[in-house]
């Protein structure tokens, strides 16, 4: 129905890479990926995080994409279907209000300054319960066949599912510009990461695109890394540039 | 007259060519966003915050007002050419805008959203000369207990009044507040860092609003990419005849009395003042029957009631360091970014900036001018751009700015965690505004709430303070307790576009 002509190739096709590794932390807030990663904690430290409650957001979702309405958009549905990955959302919250509530009751110790009656744990033991609060509240929202309203715009045409096979493309362009930034470089991860995601865009001009990446990586690295000192590292084009 | 001093000073400042050059550099950068789906203002002032970091704050702070006013004119040229708003506070604009744009009056409708914005945008920065200081009389006689009273009312108001669903609304604030409890607070006790050095020092806002704004769009519009852009109306230089100045100019001003109200209060937004001005030009106007088929008015009011309420958010922001839109929001965060504490002393320890700033604004909006009606045909080129390259660009700068600002690949991660958060909040309906605002506000809450604390000794009456915060706390109470407003108001302001 919508025309592709820079990418004939897609279509409902299976997300090529191994989704189940990054899909799962789909809606993680930064806090919950936390549960015992290493400093430099890599995005496979993700997944392990998710299982905690063993039913967190991300995993919920996924389906969505699958469901007949699963855009949650009901806007032209003519018999709104109920959009039951929102129920992951609602897990999803209470997870995080659970956590707060474990991490301020074990791991934050008591107030040493006395001047300071309340304390570092009242605050986030609130927002915790208010957050399982309003989770439950949420779910009885959805369970009466409430939906939100997927966000609309100028480029985004809600009538199609979510394609996640771009989704994932684009994650794994980044994740790659994450891992090698520091050891290749912003000069060489940046294009890679603007290749990708031209690609990953559907975007099939693969030798010109990759004169506009080089040429924009290097722009940014000269403009800001030099001109304006923002840190950018040269990594192994270090001398050259 | 102590206030026109200080803005002819303010002037006097903003009048070098530097200064001169960098408002245009934001007007212009405005503009484009504005132009561009998908990216916004907002997420404009996210990406460039680190990069600012080497500009100093005055010059930094002139870049991004010019971005934010530029941003309302480029967003009138989309809706007007391309019928698809990008924002819920043009979407009154598209509807005759779009409409006169394929009579073949786009041109003239150009030309009223570019004059009316112009007209509304610098009547409302003069307005907001006039209540920016009173306000902050008022404000600094406050103490804790009536800043966290005016806190809670600002999470209360952008969660409750602005969006569809408060339920939502309200796990997107807690979502926001959480996230800035995390790192060491001012007992040295480590929050929600499990023990992850990078999360000490808190998550940097910068990474924050860079994950959900630009990694979350740009996630979201890639998993529903159209992949035929609409149409976009050919149109030459906007002109206006008699007939159209003189149909437009009572718009202009009845749309500045809504906007800037309604965007001076907090949580008062734009999008009710540009759906109040449509109705009443409706009523008022001669050519009723024009509207729905391309009225001037239509387009006359709503636009300078959009950018009449930009500028009445200026006032809660400098005069409180309250933000009530998106953009107010990463401004604050620039601000703090600088060591310049928002609030009430803002005009007393950094007068030279903010008459500097407010100085800068009367420019912006005279250059948008300049620059908007000559130079549309060129804007709305800008629509022509490949989608995958506009996205790529918008990721590509994402991670630059995100690594820049400690230089550590963890914020990467981080970035991508939140932007995946943002592509959730996207897909089931929960607003972005409540986060932001509880991590830009959350920590500021919560010192004074503590600090309340600690003057009475812990009692919980010292929360309560004096009888501004009992009003303050009245007015939360209606708030919450007058669901209705967004039924009663907003939905048949909306039933009655629609279908009228």
């Amino acid at each position: 129905m919508t025309d592709r002509t820079t990418r004939p190739d897609r279509g409902g096709d299976q997300p090529p890479r191994p989704a189940a590794s990054i899909v799962p932390d789909q809606a993680a807030p930064p806090d919950r990926e936390t549960g015992g990663l290493p400093p430099a904690p890599a995005p496979v430290a993700d997944p392990p995080a998710a299982d905690p409650a063993g039913q967190p957001a991300g995993s919920a979702v996924p389906p969505a994409g699958d469901l007949p309405d699963g855009d949650g958009s009901a806007a032209e549905s003519p018999a709104p279907k109920r959009d039951r990955a929102q129920y992951g959302m609602c897990a999803f919250l209470a997870l995080v209000g659970g956590l707060v509530i474990f991490d301020a009751t074990t791991r934050v110790g008591q107030a040493i300054n006395s001047a300071d009656p309340i304390g570092p744990k009242p605050v986030p033991i609130l927002l915790g319960v208010l957050l399982l609060i309003v989770a439950a509240i949420y779910a009885v929202d959805v369970a009466r066949g409430g939906a939100g309203e997927a966000e609309a715009g100028e480029d985004v045409d809600l009538s199609t599912r979510i394609d996640w096979r771009t989704v994932l493309l684009l994650i794994g362009a980044f994740l790659v510009n994450a891992v090698l930034i520091d050891r290749l470089g912003w000069v060489i991860s940046g294009t890679i990461l603007f290749w990708g995601s031209a690609y990953a865009l559907g975007n099939r001009h693969y030798f010109r695109n990759l004169l506009i990446s080089v040429a924009l990586s290097l722009i940014t690295f000269y403009a800001f890394a030099i001109g304006l000192g923002v840190s950018l590292p040269a990594g192994v084009l270090q001398g050259i540039l | 007259m102590e206030n026109l001093g200080n803005l002819l000073d303010g002037f006097g400042h903003v009048l070098t060519p530097m200064n001169l050059l960098i408002a245009l550099l934001g007007v212009t950068i405005g503009t484009a966003v504005g132009v561009l789906p998908g990216i916004g203002p907002a997420m404009t002032v996210a990406l460039l915050l680190p990069v600012a970091y080497g500009m100093g704050p005055t010059s930094a702070l002139i870049m991004f007002c010019g971005i934010f006013y530029g941003g309302m004119y480029g967003g009138s040229t989309t809706s007007i050419l391309l019928n698809t708003p990008g924002e819920s506070s043009s979407v009154v604009t598209a509807i005759e805008g779009n409409k006169m744009a394929k009579a073949g009056r786009a041109a003239q409708a150009l030309a009223t959203a570019a004059i009316g914005s112009f007209v509304a945008g610098t009547i409302a920065t003069l307005l907001l000369v006039l209540v920016a200081p009173p306000v902050v009389k008022f404000a600094v006689s406050l103490g804790s207990p009536e800043y966290l009273a005016v806190m809670l009312l600002a999470f209360v108001a952008v969660t409750a009044v602005l969006g569809a669903s408060r339920v939502r609304g309200f796990a997107s604030l807690l979502l926001g507040l959480i996230i800035g409890v995390i790192g060491v607070d001012q007992t040295g006790q480590q929050r929600l860092t499990f023990g992850i050095p990078q999360l000490i020092d808190g998550i940097d806002v910068v990474v924050v609003a860079v994950g959900i704004f630009a990694m979350g769009e740009a996630l979201w519009i890639a998993a529903h990419l159209r992949r035929k852009s609409g149409e976009v109306i050919p149109v030459g230089q906007p002109w206006m005849g008699r007939e159209d100045w003189k149909r437009s100019w009572k718009p202009w001003l009845r749309g500045t009395a809504f906007g800037f109200p309604f965007g001076a209060v907090p949580a008062g937004g734009a999008e009710i003042p540009t759906f109040l001005s449509y109705i009443t030009e409706k009523k008022l106007s001669k050519h009723k029957a024009e509207f729905g088929k391309g009225a001037i008015e239509g387009v006359a009011g709503p636009e300078a009631a959009n950018n009449a309420s930009a500028a009445g958010t200026l006032v809660p922001m400098l005069a409180l360091g309250l933000p009530t839109n998106a953009t107010a929001a990463v401004m604050l965060a620039a601000f703090e970014q600088f060591g310049i504490q928002p609030g009430p002393l803002l005009f007393e320890q950094e007068s030279t900036l903010v008459w500097t700033l407010i100085a800068s604004l009367f420019i912006g909006n005279l250059l948008l001018l300049v620059l908007n009606l000559p130079l549309a045909p060129a804007w709305a080129r800008l629509l022509r751009i490949p989608r995958p390259y506009l996205y790529a660009g918008i990721i590509f700068f994402a991670s630059m700015g995100a690594y820049a600002v400690n230089a550590q690949p963890f914020d990467l991660f981080l970035l991508l965690a939140l932007g995946l958060l943002g592509f959730g909040m996207r897909r089931f309906g929960l607003p972005i505004l409540p986060l932001i605002v509880g991590i830009i506000l959350g920590p500021r809450a919560e010192l004074h709430g503590r600090r309340a604390l600690q003057l009475s000794g812990g009692e919980l009456h010292g929360l309560i303070g004096g009888w501004v915060s009992w009003v303050i706390y009245a007015a939360i109470a209606v708030v919450l307790l007058w669901p209705l407003i967004g039924r009663f108001v907003v939905r048949p302001l909306r039933g009655r576009l629609v279908t009228g």
